[in-house]
């Protein structure tokens, strides 16, 4: 039973991560493998900030994700949108953008071993235990699950209601349909991407409060939000979120019932079933 | 066999009995780097045999090399070194194999994702078996020497060489241009895509454990961190984009200038590796899409004065 | 006719259906194609007709119903294996192979379709088919210095090539000027005297009378009806189908 609610509450925090990168390759189209790096930025920021004047992570998250925006937005518009532009086809897009992602990736991994060092980098912030249902958990780790409900819930708000998050995600069903009814389809991926960016670095600024971050462990999450998505459904809100938790529950199981080496082995399992056997995702459509 | 084909013949024969020449300048530095660039040219040719014409991106390299060093490490307590390179072959083809049949019938990003993990499943598992076992790594003790190494590096190049150069005459090799060309065209003209692609994706495969297990020799002590290290699979990523993949020789073109020039960065920078590989990447996509291949072609059409 | 019909059907669809979510692109579809014959698919846009080819030649999948290649069904077929049982199409937007030459174009065919060749049988046969479709001279030129309607040579030599039991024109004459489709028009009716047998989408009114023996109506997914061109073309339903394209 605590196994499940830990396996949960660690699932919410990477439903935010995969929500992020969701938006970036459903709706932007660009499969973005500097996702983690941005999430371990988002982390690091978090822990400069609580070292050197005691700012709680969750204050964090309204500095690191405006700044998150921006970046990403430039990193759209100056990088990615080129490719865009000189693609003639969706598979060459898609290999230049893995090329230049994994290029920024790295790009990012060596700037930040430059400026922090390969240490590993944890804080103690609300390491206290509390109790739930009977069972004692980290307080941090509710405190972080709280808070990714809250900014998933209103992405998903926004998303279903408001006009921009209408055509987002009309660009990620029919890009060329939205642009015959006027939306401005570059503009709205570059936000798309921007936004996509945001919410992965307040997810590391999140878990970094209670998971020990260092300078190279961002693959591993881009890794693990890339299975949540294409398990979940690419550009699916819903599909994403249950992805995460059933990826959160099911590492925490290994974890604790056969070895904490194992975790990355079992999400890769799970991703081979899934490739197998519902390649469209956990509920999507099959099409041909 | 025509003229040409008759030069390139002469050409590649003179190379390899140059480049087999190495180890008698008596310069173990550069028989070192001799070893380094021959197991490159090895996997960054046989990576663009296959991702070549498919545009798939493979990031097994670092999967099959290491299933190839624990085949040499495992086996050389029972059986003799030499029949184990083909059981490594035969190993990385069947997995080859078995990753092609999960993703290749699904798109590129499928494909690199689950390339990317492989590495780090595999080590994840023979990590946690060793710790059932109680073993940390094992020892490979042979009397084969950086020298001997080297000599059958080389003949596995000449080996990757003379298949790319039957695939490029086979029917495979003109099903693969036509996929290369247009997938859709390629299946209704009655080629299976799929197994085309699973076909080819096992000479990568097959290559990487060969080579592994040719190198397990020289580390001695093999340990799943050494032997299944990620930055190998994108090493040669970039030595194959860098040199161009539209040809067969475009790998080494590329493998031997990244080469020097990491041995370089990571003797005076050592933490920056990283971040050379970033720009790397980057200056390939941005300023070399066809690699070094594509930059001579170009001269060379601007001195031949146009024509195709 | 030049060739008497006989009374093996070569294609046979029944029932066949493609549902695109809630959209019916083909809505219960049966008809036969008989050897030798050419059969016209027609029907204003939107119908569902290149949907029918598509799902003949396996490039979609139908969502019910079967399709039968002399019999034998080839419904769940992929596209490599129902090419290699006979099935040859051109697409209704050229697809010619960009990096290659008109020869290796056509030899594509010919190595691995319905009959397969290698070698110099493969190339011979090959510029045997570029001959028959008027690109003899044009072997080795590459696709992209070739005119619009020789692009369109290319791709029906290229289908030839293998030998198909039936071949499927997507449009095959769309977007040719008057003294091209005059050329394209004979080259058609060519194939139809060797005794070939064609199914063909098409929407250019002469060269559906000059051309098919038979002819199915598509409107909305659905058969409207079934005969002669001349039939078909003064059936009240059909030109309704038509007139109420234009009043939308």
């Amino acid at each position: 039973m605590d196994i499940l609610i830990t396996g949960l509450l660690l699932g919410g925090t990477y439903a935010l991560i995969a929500m992020g990168l969701n938006l970036q390759y459903g709706m932007a189209r660009i499969m973005n493998l500097a996702n983690g790096e941005m999430l371990v930025a988002g982390g690091f920021a978090a822990f400069w900030l609580y070292n050197a004047g005691q700012v709680s992570p969750l204050l964090t998250v309204f500095l690191v994700a405006p700044l998150a925006f921006a970046l990403n937005w430039l990193i759209y518009r100056v990088m990615l949108l080129p490719l865009v532009r000189r693609a003639k086809s969706r598979g060459q897009l898609e290999v230049d953008s893995i090329l230049a992602t994994f290029g920024l990736s790295f790009v990012a991994v060596g700037l930040m071993l430059m400026a922090f060092g390969g240490d590993y980098f944890s804080y103690s912030y609300l390491a206290r235990p509390v109790s739930f249902l009977g069972d004692t958990y980290a307080l941090n780790r509710m405190v972080a699950f709280l808070a990714a409900v809250v900014i998933c819930g209103a992405l998903y708000l926004w998303l279903e209601r408001s006009r921009a998050g209408m055509s987002i995600r009309a660009i990620a069903v029919a890009p060329e349909s939205a642009r015959l009814v006027g939306i401005d389809v570059p503009r709205l991926a570059a936000i798309a991407f921007a936004l996509g960016g945001a919410v992965t670095a307040a997810g590391g600024a999140l878990i970094s409060s209670f998971l020990t971050l260092d300078a190279s462990t961002g693959v591993v999450f881009t890794l693990k939000a890339l299975i949540i998505v294409i398990m979940g459904g690419v550009g699916d809100v819903r599909g994403t979120i249950v992805a995460a938790l059933l990826l959160g529950v099911m590492e925490t199981f290994v974890a604790a019932l056969i070895d904490p080496g194992l975790t990355l082995a079992a999400a890769y399992l799970l991703f081979i079933l899934i490739l197998l056997f519902r390649p469209q995702g956990l509920f999507g459509q099959r099409t041909t | 066999m025509t003229g040409q084909e008759l030069r390139a013949l002469i050409l590649s024969t003179l190379a390899l009995a140059a480049a087999a020449a190495l180890p008698a300048l008596g310069s173990s530095y550069w028989l070192t780097m001799g070893v380094t660039i021959a197991m490159y040219t090895v996997l960054a040719t046989s990576w663009a045999l296959f991702s070549g014409p498919t545009h798939y991106i493979s990031l097994a390299t670092a999967a099959f090399f290491g299933v190839g060093t624990y085949t040499t490490a495992i086996g050389i307590e029972l059986l003799p070194y030499w029949t184990l390179l083909p059981i490594a072959a035969a190993l990385g083809a069947v997995m080859a194999a078995l990753v092609g049949f999960a993703t290749l019938r699904l798109s590129g990003v499928y494909f690199v994702i689950f390339t990317l993990g492989l590495a780090e499943f595999v080590r994840q598992i023979i990590t946690w078996v060793q710790n059932l076992t109680g073993q940390k790594g094992l020892y490979v003790l042979t009397d084969l020497t950086e020298k001997h190494i080297y000599w059958q590096l080389l003949g596995l190049a000449a080996l990757v060489y003379l298949a790319g150069w039957l695939i490029a005459r086979s029917r495979l090799g003109f099903a693969l241009r036509i996929i290369g060309d247009d997938e859709e065209v390629a299946r209704h003209v009655g080629i299976d895509t799929a197994l085309a692609k699973i076909v080819l994706f096992m000479v990568p495969g097959a290559v990487a454990a060969v080579a592994g297990a040719m190198l397990a020799p020289r580390y001695i002590y093999i340990e799943p961190s050494l032997a299944f290290t990620p930055m190998l699979s994108f090493q040669v990523v970039i030595m194959a984009l860098l040199g161009g993949t539209g040809r067969l020789w475009g790998a080494v073109v590329g493998v031997i200038p990244f080469t020097l020039l990491w041995e370089a960065i990571s003797a005076s920078f050592p933490n920056q590796t990283t971040l050379l590989l970033g720009v790397a990447f980057l200056v390939i996509v941005y300023l070399l899409p066809r690699g070094f291949v594509g930059l001579l072609e170009d001269a060379r059409r601007r001195l031949g004065g146009g024509g195709w | 006719m030049a060739v008497p019909s006989s009374s093996t059907p070569v294609l046979s669809l029944r029932g066949a259906t493609k549902r695109f979510g809630g959209l019916v692109a083909v809505n219960n579809l049966d008809f036969d194609v008989m050897e030798h014959q050419v059969m016209g698919l027609i029907g204003p846009n939107g119908s569902g007709k290149s949907t029918t080819l598509n799902l003949i030649s396996g490039a979609l999948r139908p969502s019910a119903g079967s399709i039968l290649l002399r019999g034998a069904p080839i419904t769940h077929l992929r596209a490599h294996a129902i090419a290699r049982r006979g099935v040859a199409r051109t697409f209704q937007l050229v697809r010619v192979l960009p990096s290659m030459t008109v020869l290796e174009n056509i030899r594509a065919g010919a190595v691995f379709g319905h009959r397969r060749r290698w070698g110099h049988e493969a190339d011979a046969f090959a510029t045997q088919m570029a001959e028959k479709v008027g690109l003899a001279g044009k072997l080795a030129m590459r696709v992209s210095q070739l005119t619009y309607i020789d692009t369109k040579r290319v791709e029906l030599a290229r289908a030839l090539a293998s030998e198909p039991r039936v071949l499927l024109l997507d449009e095959w004459l769309a977007g040719l000027n008057p003294t091209e489709l005059g050329e394209g028009i004979a080259l058609v009716r060519r194939l139809r005297d060797e005794g070939r047998t064609i199914l063909l989408v098409e929407h250019v009114m002469d060269a559906i009378r000059s051309l098919c023996d038979a002819c199915v109506v598509m409107a909305a997914g659905a058969k409207i009806a079934e005969g002669t061109p001349d039939e078909v073309l003064s059936d009240p339903e059909v030109i309704r189908a038509y007139l109420g394209e234009e009043d939308a």
